[in-house]
């Protein structure tokens, strides 16, 4: 697109060609003062934590992946064997599939369900914002385990979600093995938790960027003819695109990394119906003894999280270059 | 990855990889694959000597780390025990380190092959736990402790074989013992006297009688079984009863021990017959309704008040029915002929094991031979523990409770020589399997001969790759 342009008007350099080559001269023309290295002894400090902390387990990580190794005995030389596991085995890949199933109720419905209160929101004023704000963000302040415990309580067979059901006679619909423990109702009953802390910081992120779009642009669409739905489209979402890519990785990288919800409130079971990729790792980790397993298990959900992560940047920048 | 608003270029900048990062990528994947990861021990072990006597030497302090995952009033016991063994040692000092069945099995591997090892433990028998501790050489063997302290003459063969393997860890049911315990438990079932005399029913000696109770309470409203398998682990516990009426026992045992003479399957027809009446009984409605969602001690809550005729679990749960209740009775799971040896799982309770890196092994036996004497069983028996040197214990348990019922079916069975291993005890990831194909037999989501074929699929799997 940015070549197109520059094709079209050669005679004006494109911002970011200007940015780089001011950059690039920058690094060759040292300012006056301390020296250029005295930096990297800035960031010593922060960097030996990071690296003891991620890049040495990374790296040991990475060299446990191509092992078979129980943890405690020596290991022996796996080669590729546990990747080869990652793309066969049939309970990695159903891991996988139960994340995309959640990413619906994590990443899809919260945006869909933030975006519409906050484009309703915009339009009214409310008393006591600060209070519903404060609401809203609680269960992302708790943490997940203590929230998870209260929910295996709400779906509880005595528990006030069956009770409601029966009060306005929907008890039939009640799965007999209990909500978290029905092959089909356990994993969206998961994700109606995951939907429930997730969309209160969607629909924060997305009030404080409706705020900010100025409102002679509502004006001037209101000038122009629009409605309510016009308004949303033409205005609202456009001025959101930058807090919908922080939403939209946040959420998605979120669920791939799931895992509390699914430790506190199903162990990966009925059977094999919620089991999701980390906590897959974490049992063959710490569980069976299968650490070589899950080290590779662990640098492709790494590898994967990298992936979606510039994939979804790459697609909201592409969006915005248009 | 929180991001500003920036100018378009700016954006744009952002979003390349620094090639910095894909050169430390690259760094990191070849240090990594450069070295074996090591074991701990290394070296194989030897069975220390024969103490120069018994108890603990009085040569300075000791302090012995001792980690356990007993709960409830058997855990006030313990603390008991050891202020009583402090007592009786005024120079050793016991450091408890308290941890729940689960914790313990993630972290022990992690503490015991650590600088700072723990001096006593309690290992869970078989393959996934107890087994890769002697396999890595972190366990002392105990048989001279055993000798100088009587602890063989105490228990019974198959209680010592359940904590034995070989040195090496590749043979277990024999060899050198690395565990001890004279704590027992059984599965059986418990049941409600009242409600077994309103149907008209008498405590079931066969098999077919247990069913026939059963439909007779499903027809009279009346949850027949309690339970509640949220947990999976209760799941294992239904159906091994019913497994170990039906295969004979020590096939079981040599499944359990992988004993490579008689090259065990877990795909024979007496475990998918076990198999297919588990379904039956979960088809015919026996079970508590909602029982894939609710908890184990939810379901030993609602048994307590009165829910239910039957309840399939262990006799950890006397403490919480009382030990003097005489409302609930508990006999082992009858066996299809009258008459029959009875036979139930169980067998040992968790062993306590001595660490290879323990400074004060002969201290260390000292202690266990204190938690498990005569004075220490005595103790934990009115907490609802089995103590296995049978015949001496009986007299103390008041005749008509639960308590006396539970003891009298352990007797009864080890008497038989009925006592089956835990089947999870068979490969690393056999708990994982056995428990999460149960449910999914109990929710008709695989048939029994599909059942059989992917435990055994499990099973097969860990043979093979078996040093």
């Amino acid at each position: 697109m940015i070549r197109d342009l520059g094709q079209q008007a050669p005679a004006i350099p494109s911002p970011a060609v200007a940015v780089g080559t001011r950059r690039r001269r920058e690094r060759f023309e040292p300012l006056p003062g301390e020296s250029r290295r005295l930096g990297y002894l800035y960031i010593l400090p922060a960097f030996l934590l990071y690296a003891a902390f991620n890049l040495v387990p990374l790296a040991q990580g990475v060299n446990d992946s191509f092992f078979h190794w129980d943890g405690i005995t020596d290991g022996t030389w796996a080669g590729l064997a546990n990747y080869k596991e990652f793309f066969t085995e049939a309970e990695i890949r159903t891991g996988y599939v139960h994340v995309l199933i959640l990413m619906i109720f994590y990443a899809f419905l919260p945006i869909v369900i933030g975006l519409f209160l906050a484009a309703v929101l915009s339009r009214i004023r409310i008393r006591g914002l600060t209070f519903f704000r404060l609401l809203l963000f609680l269960p992302l302040v708790i943490t997940d385990v203590v929230t998870a415990v209260a929910w295996n309580w709400i779906y509880d067979t005595h528990g006030p979600l069956n009770a409601v059901f029966k009060a306005v006679g929907l008890g039939g619909l009640i799965p007999s093995a209990g909500w978290l423990g029905d092959f089909n109702t356990a994993l969206p009953a998961v994700g109606v938790f995951g939907l429930w802390g997730q969309f209160g910081f969607c629909l924060i992120l997305f009030l404080a960027g409706v705020m900010k779009i100025p409102s002679s642009l509502y004006e001037a669409a209101r000038v122009d003819g629009a409605n309510a739905f016009h308004e949303f489209f033409a205005v609202t979402l456009p001025g959101l695109r930058y807090e919908l890519q922080v939403v939209l990785v946040l959420t998605v990288v979120g669920t791939l990394g799931t895992f509390d919800e699914i430790y506190v409130m199903t162990a990966g079971g009925p059977g094999t119906a919620t089991t999701v990729p980390a906590y897959l790792v974490w049992r063959r980790m710490f569980q069976t003894g299968q650490v070589g397993s899950a080290a590779a298990l662990g640098i492709m959900l790494m590898l994967i999280v990298f992936a979606v992560a510039y994939g979804i940047n790459r697609l909201m920048e592409r969006g915005a270059e248009r | 990855m929180i991001k500003r608003r920036e100018p378009v270029g700016g954006l744009r900048e952002k979003v390349r990889v620094p090639r910095v990062h894909l050169a430390l990528a690259a760094l990191l994947t070849l240090l990594g694959g450069a070295c074996t990861p090591q074991g701990i021990g290394g070296e194989p072990v030897t069975v220390p000597p024969p103490p120069a006597t018994t108890g603990v030497p009085d040569s300075g302090p000791v302090t012995l780390t001792v980690w356990d995952q007993e709960t409830g009033q058997v855990s006030k016991v313990w603390d008991r025990l050891n202020a009583e063994f402090e007592q009786h040692y005024p120079n050793v000092t016991i450091d408890r380190v308290n941890v729940d069945f689960g914790e313990l099995k993630t972290l022990l591997k992690l503490a015991v092959s650590g600088p700072n090892a723990p001096d006593i433990v309690e290992a869970n028998q078989g393959w996934p736990d107890m087994g890769g501790l002697v396999r890595a050489g972190l366990l002392l063997p105990l048989d001279n402790y055993a000798e100088a302290y009587g602890w063989i003459d105490r228990v019974p063969a198959a209680v010592r074989a359940v904590s034995s393997w070989t040195p090496d860890g590749r043979e277990f049911g024999t060899g050198n013992l690395f565990g001890y315990t004279s704590l027992g438990e059984i599965l059986g079932v418990y049941y409600n006297k009242q409600k077994l005399a309103a149907l008209g029913l008498t405590v079931p000696t066969t098999f077919a009688a247990f069913e026939q109770a059963l439909a007779t309470a499903k027809s009279a409203g009346e949850v027949p079984i309690q339970f509640a398998n949220n947990a999976a682990f209760p799941g294992i516990h239904e159906f091994v009863m019913i497994q170990d009426q039906m295969a004979a026992p020590q096939d079981l045992t040599d499944f359990i021990f992988g004993d490579r003479a008689v090259n065990p399957s877990f795909d024979t027809p007496e475990n998918v017959q076990a198999a297919a009446t588990l379904q039956d009984w979960a088809k015919a409605g026996y079970f508590t309704p909602g029982f894939g969602g609710t908890g184990y001690e939810t379901s030993i809550a609602n048994f307590a008040k009165g829910e239910g005729l039957f309840m399939i679990t262990g006799n950890w749960i006397v403490a919480d029915l009382g030990a003097d209740n005489a409302d609930f009775g508990f006999f082992p799971m009858p066996p299809m002929e009258a008459g029959d040896p009875p036979v139930s799982t169980g067998g040992a309770g968790f062993p306590l094991s001595i660490t290879v890196g323990s400074q004060h092994p002969d201290a260390a036996a000292a202690y266990i031979d204190f938690m498990t004497n005569d004075h220490a069983t005595s103790l934990l028996l009115r907490v609802g523990q089995l103590p296995l040197s049978t015949g001496d214990t009986s007299a103390e348990v008041e005749p008509g409770t639960l308590l006396a019922d539970v003891v009298g079916a352990a007797n009864a069975v080890a008497k038989a020589n009925g006592v089956v291993p835990y089947e999870d005890w068979a490969t690393p990831t056999f708990y994982d399997t056995l428990s999460a194909s149960i449910q999914e037999l109990m929710a008709e989501r695989l048939t029994p001969q599909e059942f059989v074929a992917k435990v055994q699929d499990d099973y097969a799997e860990f043979q093979e790759s078996r040093p």
